[in-house]
C-alpha cells in the first residue's frame, strides 16, 4: 500500500497572521514552518506502518508550493515519510482552493496512491475544504476531522474511522482508496531523530512543474481562480469581558451565579 | 537572533531540542530541582533522538551536527532545566570533545559510541579541593604504571559517569597529564554529593582514586593545554546555558506582566515594567550573539578563547542580572516556590563560577589585550 500525505508549508506559529491589503493575499514574508496539522497526518501515516495490519510499501509526502516549501518537505522526511513531491511552478502563484485541490489532484494522479491523509486545515488558510477538492478530482471518498483510524485488512482494505462533528462523533466505515483529512487529537507527533533530520536531503525528491502532471494552466494560479479577494476588515473589537476579583470565594460564586441567572443561562 | 541566521538542519534540531525541552523537560523540572532527582530516564530518551552525541560524527554514533547545532540544543534544553544543561554540556563539550581532540583512534572507537548514543554518561575531573582556579596546582598524582591516587571534588555527573578524564601530575617528571578512567576500576570511589544553592538537577560529587588504573588521553605533559583547549570550547557552552536561563526568565516574567493587575492595569502597562522587559531581552539577544559568535568561530576551526570568555562572562553576568528582575517582575509571588523565577535565580548563579569565574574570562581578555604586560607582578 501506497500512502500520500499533503503537506503544506505556512508561516510559523510564532508569527502574528497579516493580510497584505495590496494584493489580497497573506504577507508570507515572516518565519514559515510546517503546517502542524500536517504533522498529525504523517505520524497517522507512520502508525499505519508501524501497525502492521497493512504492508506499508511507501509514505511519500507532496507540497505545491514556492521554493521555500523544500523545508517542509524535508520536515516530513525527518517525520518518517520515505520520499517526497515538489508541485512549483510561477503559474500557481495565486491559486485557491478549488485551483490548489486541482493541481494537487493531478500530481497525485501520477502516484496512484491508496491513501492519501492530510491535516484537517491549514494553519494560514483554515479552510478544511483541499482533502474534499482533491478526493472529488481522484473520485475517492472523502472523510474530514478525522481523530482516530483503525485498519482491517482486505481485500478489500478498509479504514474504520471516527471523525469529529459539531455534533458528536461519527463513525464511518470507508474502502481504500480514499482522502482523509485528520484533526490534532488523532495522535502525537514523534520526536524526529537527529539522524533522521540531518538525513533528510538525501532523501529523493521530485521537483515537477505543471507540465509534469497535466496540468492545465488556465485552471490554476491567480488567473484560473474564482475566489475573489478584497474589502478586508479587521474583525469588530470584542467588548471587555468582566474580572470577577476572587477575593471571597462564597461572594465569587454567588456573583458568578447571579451574572449567568441574569442572562437566563442557568 | 533570526533563525534565518541558521541551516535548515540548525533550524530543524533547536525546534527538536525546544519542544523536548517544553514538552519534557519543563512539567518535571520543579520537582526534579524540590527532590533532588537527576532525571536518568530524560538522558535516555535524549539519547534516543542523538542529542547526547549532537555533534559527534555519525561513524562513531553521534548525529553528524555541528557545534553550532550543539549550542542551540544546549540554550534550549538548559532553557527547560539548567541542571540538564549542565549534565549535557559536560558530557559532551568536556566529555566527548577532548576524546575526540586528543584520543587515538582505537580510544575513539571504544568509549564515544556508548557516550554519543546516551547509553553511557562522561564526566570531566580536573577540580581538586585545593585547585580550582589555579588547576595547575592540582594534586591526585599517576605513578609510572598510570594509576592515579587522590581526590577530586564537584565533578559534574560524578555519581552516574561511566567515563571520566581526570587530570593528573605524572610522578617522574611532576607534569600534568590526562587520563581516562572507567567507573568501577579498582580504587575508584564515588565518596559524596554536593548541597548546591541550585541546579539540583544535576551530580556534583567527590570522587577518591587509590592506584586506579587508567589510560593515557594525549601526550605525557600535555594534561594543561587539553583541560584548556576543554575548557575554551565548553565555555561556549555555559554561555549558551546562561542565555537559556536567562530566556526561561524572560518568558515567564513577559506572560506574567500580561496577567498580572495592579492599580486596575496590567503591571505590563506600567513603563517601569515595560523598560525591564525591554532591557532584558535585549540583553539575552547581545549574549545569544556573543555566544553564536564564539560558537561559529570554533566551528570554522577559527581562535575563539577570547570570544568564548566574553560570551561566557557576559551570558552569565546577564542571566544571573535577570533572572534576579524576574523575580521582580513577579513581586512576591517570585520570591515563592510556586514559581519557577526563585529556581532560575538559583540555578543561574553557578554560571558565573565553573568552567571558569567570570574573574578568570577577564583575565583571559585582558591577557588577549595586554600581552606580556598583563603577567607582570
Ligand atoms: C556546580 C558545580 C559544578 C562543577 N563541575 C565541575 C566539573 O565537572 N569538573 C571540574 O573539574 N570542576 C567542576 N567545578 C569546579 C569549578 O570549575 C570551580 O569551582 C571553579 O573553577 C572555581 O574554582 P574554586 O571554586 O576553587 O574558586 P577559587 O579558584 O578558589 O576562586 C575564589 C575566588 O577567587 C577568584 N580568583 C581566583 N584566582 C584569581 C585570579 N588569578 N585573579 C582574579 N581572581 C581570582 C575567583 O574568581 C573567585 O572569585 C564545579 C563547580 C560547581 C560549583
Amino acid at each position: 500500500m501506497k500512502i500520500c500525505v499533503l503537506v503544506k508549508e505556512v508561516p510559523d506559529a510564532a508569527v502574528q497572521k497579516r493580510i497584505d491589503p495590496s494584493t489580497g493575499r497573506m504577507d508570507r514574508n515572516g518565519e514559515k514552518n510546517l503546517n502542524p496539522y500536517d504533522t498529525h497526518a504523517i505520524e497517522a501515516a507512520m502508525q499505519i506502518r508501524e501497525g502492521g495490519a497493512v504492508e506499508v510499501d511507501e509514505i511519500v509526502a507532496v507540497t505545491m508550493g514556492p521554493s521555500t516549501a523544500i523545508r517542509a518537505l524535508h520536515k516530513a522526511v525527518s517525520l518518517g515519510a520515505d520520499r517526497s513531491v515538489h508541485l512549483s511552478d510561477d503559474a500557481l502563484a495565486g491559486s485557491d482552493v478549488a485551483a490548489t485541490g486541482y493541481a494537487l489532484a493531478q500530481t497525485l494522479k501520477r502516484e496512484s496512491p491508496d491513501l492519501v491523509l492530510l491535516g484537517q486545515q491549514s494553519d494560514d488558510g483554515e479552510c478544511y475544504t483541499i482533502g474534499a477538492v482533491v478526493a472529488d478530482h481522484l473520485q475517492m471518498p472523502s472523510l474530514t476531522q478525522v481523530i482516530q483510524m483503525d485498519v482491517e485488512a482486505g481485500p478489500p482494505t478498509q479504514l474504520r474511522c471516527e471523525r469529529q462533528a459539531e455534533y458528536g462523533y461519527d463513525t464511518v466505515q470507508v474502502e481504500l482508496p480514499a482522502v482523509i483529512s485528520v484533526g490534532d487529537a488523532i495522535n502525537e507527533p514523534r520526536y524526529p531523530s537527529l539522524k533522521a533530520i540531518m538525513g533528510a536531503k538525501k532523501k529523493p525528491l521530485d521537483a515537477l512543474a505543471i507540465g509534469d502532471v497535466d496540468i492545465a494552466a488556465d485552471r490554476v494560479g491567480e488567473s484560473g481562480s474564482k475566489v475573489i479577494c478584497g474589502d478586508f476588515k479587521a474583525p469588530p473589537a470584542k467588548s471587555a469581558g468582566e474580572i470577577i476579583e476572587d477575593e471571597d470565594t462564597n461572594e465569587t460564586v454567588e456573583k458568578i451565579v447571579a451574572w449567568l441567572d441574569e442572562r437566563k443561562l442557568i | 537572533m533570526s533563525l534565518h541566521e541558521l541551516s535548515d538542519e540548525q533550524r530543524e534540531i533547536r525546534e527538536l531540542a525546544a519542544r523536548f525541552a517544553d514538552e519534557v523537560i519543563v512539567p518535571q523540572a520543579p520537582a526534579w530541582d524540590r527532590e533532588h532527582t537527576f532525571p536518568k530516564e530524560v538522558f535516555a530518551q535524549l539519547g534516543e533522538l542523538g542529542l547526547m552525541g549532537v555533534c559527534i560524527p555519525q561513524e562513531l554514533g553521534g548525529a553528524g551536527a555541528d557545534f553550532v547545532s550543539y549550542i542551540l540544543v544546549m540554550e534550549q534544553l538548559s532553557r527547560g532545566d539548567a541542571g540538564v544543561g549542565t549534565a549535557i554540556g559536560v558530557h559532551i563539550g568536556a566529555g566527548q570533545l577532548p576524546i575526540l581532540a586528543h584520543g587515538t583512534a582505537e580510544q575513539q572507537e571504544r568509549l564515544v559510541p556508548p557516550l554519543a548514543q546516551g547509553h553511557e554518561l562522561a564526566a570531566f575531573a580536573l577540580t581538586e579541593s585545593g585547585s580550582g582556579s589555579d588547576a595547575g596546582a592540582l594534586r591526585t598524582r599517576a605513578d609510572a604504571a598510570q594509576r592515579l591516587t587522590g581526590t577530586k571534588q564537584w565533578i559534574t555527573n560524578g555519581s552516574h559517569a561511566h567515563v571520566f578524564n581526570v587530570f593528573a601530575r605524572d610522578d617522574d617528571d611532576g607534569r600534568i597529564s590526562a587520563f581516562l578512567v572507567r567507573r568501577g576500576a579498582p580504587g575508584f570511589a564515588v565518596t559524596r554529593e554536593e548541597e548546591k544553592m541550585g541546579q539540583h538537577s544535576s551530580s556534583t560529587a567527590d570522587l577518591v582514586f587509590e592506584a586506579t588504573p587508567s589510560e593515557r588521553l594525549g601526550t605525557p605533559g600535555a594534561g594543561m593545554r587539553i583541560a584548556l583547549s576543554t575548557l575554551d570550547g565548553g565555555r561556549i557552552g555555559i554561555a549558551a546555558q546562561a542565555t537559556g536561563i536567562a530566556q526561561a526568565a524572560l518568558d515567564l516574567a513577559v506572560g506574567y506582566a500580561k496577567e498580572r493587575r495592579a492599580f486596575g492595569r496590567a503591571i505590563g502597562g506600567f513603563q517601569a515594567i515595560q523598560q525591564k522587559l525591554a532591557d532584558m531581552q535585549t540583553e539575552i539577544e547581545a549574549a545569544r550573539a556573543l555566544t553564536l559568535r564564539a560558537a561559529r568561530l570554533k566551528q570554522a576551526g577559527r581562535p575563539h578563547t577570547v570570544e568564548g570568555a566574553q560570551a561566557k562572562l557576559f551570558a552569565s553576568a546577564v542571566a544571573r542580572r535577570q533572572t534576579g528582575e524576574a523575580i521582580q517582575v513577579l513581586g512576591g509571588y517570585g520570591y515563592t516556590k510556586e514559581f519557577p523565577a526563585e529556581r532560575y535565580y538559583r540555578d543561574a548563579k553557578v554560571t558565573e563560577i565553573y568552567e571558569g569565574t567570570s574573574e578568570i574570562q577577564r583575565l583571559v581578555i585582558a591577557r588577549a589585550l595586554l600581552g606580556e604586560a598583563a603577567r607582570e607582578s
